[in-house]
């Protein structure tokens, strides 16, 4: 039972955002090819996007597909604590405005491309930059494949094959992110949130109205899911909490704030985004008005609610836009993450250790067809064993929160010692990944621990940092007793660096 | 009145920026932390808001309130 007209816009819109996606490659200032830095125009878009692209690129590469998907589910499922995500995403910003611009400075100044570009300098170590790269390598990839499981269920929705749909889809993102690397998601960005905005804003004005309103709707859902329960605090906080500060460690955040033209284009964002964050939380109420509706996933189970939920209420053709603006939704992040996770092999494997003296074009060609593998990766993986990819994409999460004291936490405290770093991180890795694997998953990422004699339940990403920072301010106190002064630096980097130039 | 007040404030956070310690909006930026990362404060449906639980209504708020934060800020140091 294929939904035609829902198809055929989704395709039409599909097919326009494949050559955005390509011809986005002589999109370039002043049409000049500076060939010099091959692998900042692939890999950065040249550095040079100003408010307005950074904004749809931060937008649509954070606000991704499965979050579009996953959150209404959550809260279909499980009521409130799938709130979460509110919170979540609006402390982050805060963090953004303070901590990011720092951050891009010094990369800027450096010509510094990933994550662990920075933390190689900064710690005057290859390896703990290695460390911090493997882990954001291995925190994206399912990250990655749960984008295709988004576009996965909405194709499967339309009745159509899901494994030619998803070659297909895999097809396209390869090609373009091949071609014209971060400049395709920026630009499609565009089409993108245009089309999400949209989408959701339809859906909540004309959703309530047909249901007799908000009054009407939360009439139906159970009181246990409109508000938390006391022994659900911790986790939600936490949850919240460690999503934030994990959020901006994905190496995909740090490619999207590092192709910015200056820190004013960061901070204005922090201000801006949060327009995303309103929109994440029209789109969580999906979930209560599923429940109003009566809606009964096909497949897919919670992840199934949004898909279904338009399928029932709304015409075909509208179906197929909503379709097609969540799988877009999927397109945009898993081309910067392909991207992200592939200039970490290429500048932090490849440069690092095999072969030193690489041209800037050499690394783009590099990164160019690691993009495509880590794509294709994550095309097998989703089609084998995609409830392997949500588990993943968990874990994921607590394990990117190991590296904030390599990433964050030095750009503010000079005297961290590198191998108490070290062993914060393996401390946080073990014992967030024994956590998840005992309880966490059962229980989407919390946990039951012994916190001052009481029970409390939290996220296990959270409780892994804080052994993790305790590590790293009690080693690196220790280190700094038996070492010189000189060891309390900023590596091998300069106060001055992180400072803003004066503008003329 | 306010205004004034307001751009006094401006000059004096933006000379403190330049100089040594800028911490007041340090203050302003933990202000969503205080209210969001407390759920003992607004796990509760009453009062509604067109028929929406406050648990819910009171996180958009939020979300408002840290717009207009961070944009403050933003301003008040450049």
């Amino acid at each position: 039972m294929v939904l035609w007209l829902a198809l055929i816009v989704f395709i039409v819109l599909f097919v326009v955002v494949f050559v955005i996606g390509l011809l986005s490659y002589r999109w370039r200032a002043g049409g000049d090819e500076s060939a010099e830095d091959e692998m900042s125009e692939w890999g950065l878009g040249g550095r040079r996007f100003g408010t307005v692209i950074t904004w749809f690129l931060v937008g649509g590469d954070l606000y991704t597909a499965y979050t579009l998907i996953a959150v209404p589910g959550l809260v279909f499922g499980m009521g409130a604590i799938g709130m979460f995500a509110l919170p979540y995403t609006v402390i982050v910003y805060p963090l953004v405005l303070l901590v990011m611009p720092k951050l891009w400075q010094i990369a800027h100044n450096r010509g510094m491309v990933t994550p662990a570009d920075y933390v190689k300098e900064r710690f005057d170590s290859r390896f703990l930059a290695l460390l911090i790269a493997i882990t954001g390598f291995a925190a994206t990839m399912p990250y990655i494949a749960l984008q295709m499981y988004g576009i996965e269920i909405v194709v499967a929705m339309m009745g159509v094959p899901v494994t030619t749909s998803l070659i297909i889809a895999f097809a396209i993102v390869a090609v373009f992110t091949f071609v014209s690397g971060l400049r395709a998601p920026a630009l499609i960005a565009f089409v993108k949130d245009v089309a999400i905005y949209i989408t959701v804003l339809v859906a909540v004005v004309y959703i309530p109205i047909k249901l007799g309103g908000f009054g009407e709707i939360f009439a139906q859902v159970p009181q246990g899911k409109q508000v938390l329960a006391p022994p659900q605090y911790a986790g939600f906080a936490t949850l919240a909490l460690g999503s934030a500060l994990a959020l901006f460690l994905y190496p995909h955040a740090i490619t999207a704030i590092f192709g910015s033209s200056s820190q004013r284009v960061i901070r204005r964002n922090a201000a801006l985004l949060p327009a995303y964050t309103f929109l994440l939380g029209l789109v969580a109420l999906l979930g209560y008005m599923a429940i109003a509706a009566g809606t009964q996933p096909m497949a897919y189970g919670p992840d199934g609610v949004v898909p279904q939920l338009f399928v029932d209420q709304f015409a075909n053709p509208v179906v197929g836009f909503a379709f097609a603006a969540i799988a877009i939704g999927a397109v945009v992040p898993a081309s910067v993450m392909a991207i992200a996770a592939s200039n970490l092999f290429t500048r932090n494997f490849y440069q690092e250790f095999i072969r030193q003296d690489v041209s800037s074009t050499e690394e783009a060609t590099v990164s160019r067809i690691g993009s495509a593998i880590v794509l294709g990766g994550a095309l097998i993986f989703v089609l084998s064993a995609p409830s392997y990819a949500i588990t993943l994409q968990l874990l994921g999460g607590v394990w990117i929160l190991q590296t904030l004291p390599a990433v964050f936490l030095g750009l503010y405290v000079r005297w961290l010692d590198r191998w108490a770093i070290v062993v914060g991180w393996l401390v946080g890795m073990v014992w967030g990944t024994y956590g998840m694997v005992q309880e966490g998953y059962a229980q989407g990422g919390l946990d039951n621990v012994q916190l001052f004699g009481s029970p409390m339940t939290l996220y296990v990403g959270f409780y892994a940092l804080a052994a993790n920072l305790l590590i790293v301010f009690a080693g690196s106190a220790l280190a700094r007793l038996f070492t010189s002064q000189e060891q309390a630096s900023y590596g091998m980097l300069t106060e001055e660096e992180y400072k803003e130039p004066e503008h003329a | 009145m306010d205004s004034e007040q307001g751009s006094q404030n401006g000059e004096a956070a933006n000379q403190e920026a330049q100089g040594s310690g800028s911490r007041w909006w340090l203050l302003l930026l933990l202000l969503p932390y205080v209210g969001l990362l407390y759920p003992p404060l607004y796990s509760r449906i009453a009062p509604e808001l067109w028929g929406i639980p406050f648990f819910i209504w009171y996180q958009f708020l939020w979300v408002l309130i840290t717009v207009a934060i961070t944009g403050f800020v933003y301003k008040v140091r450049n």
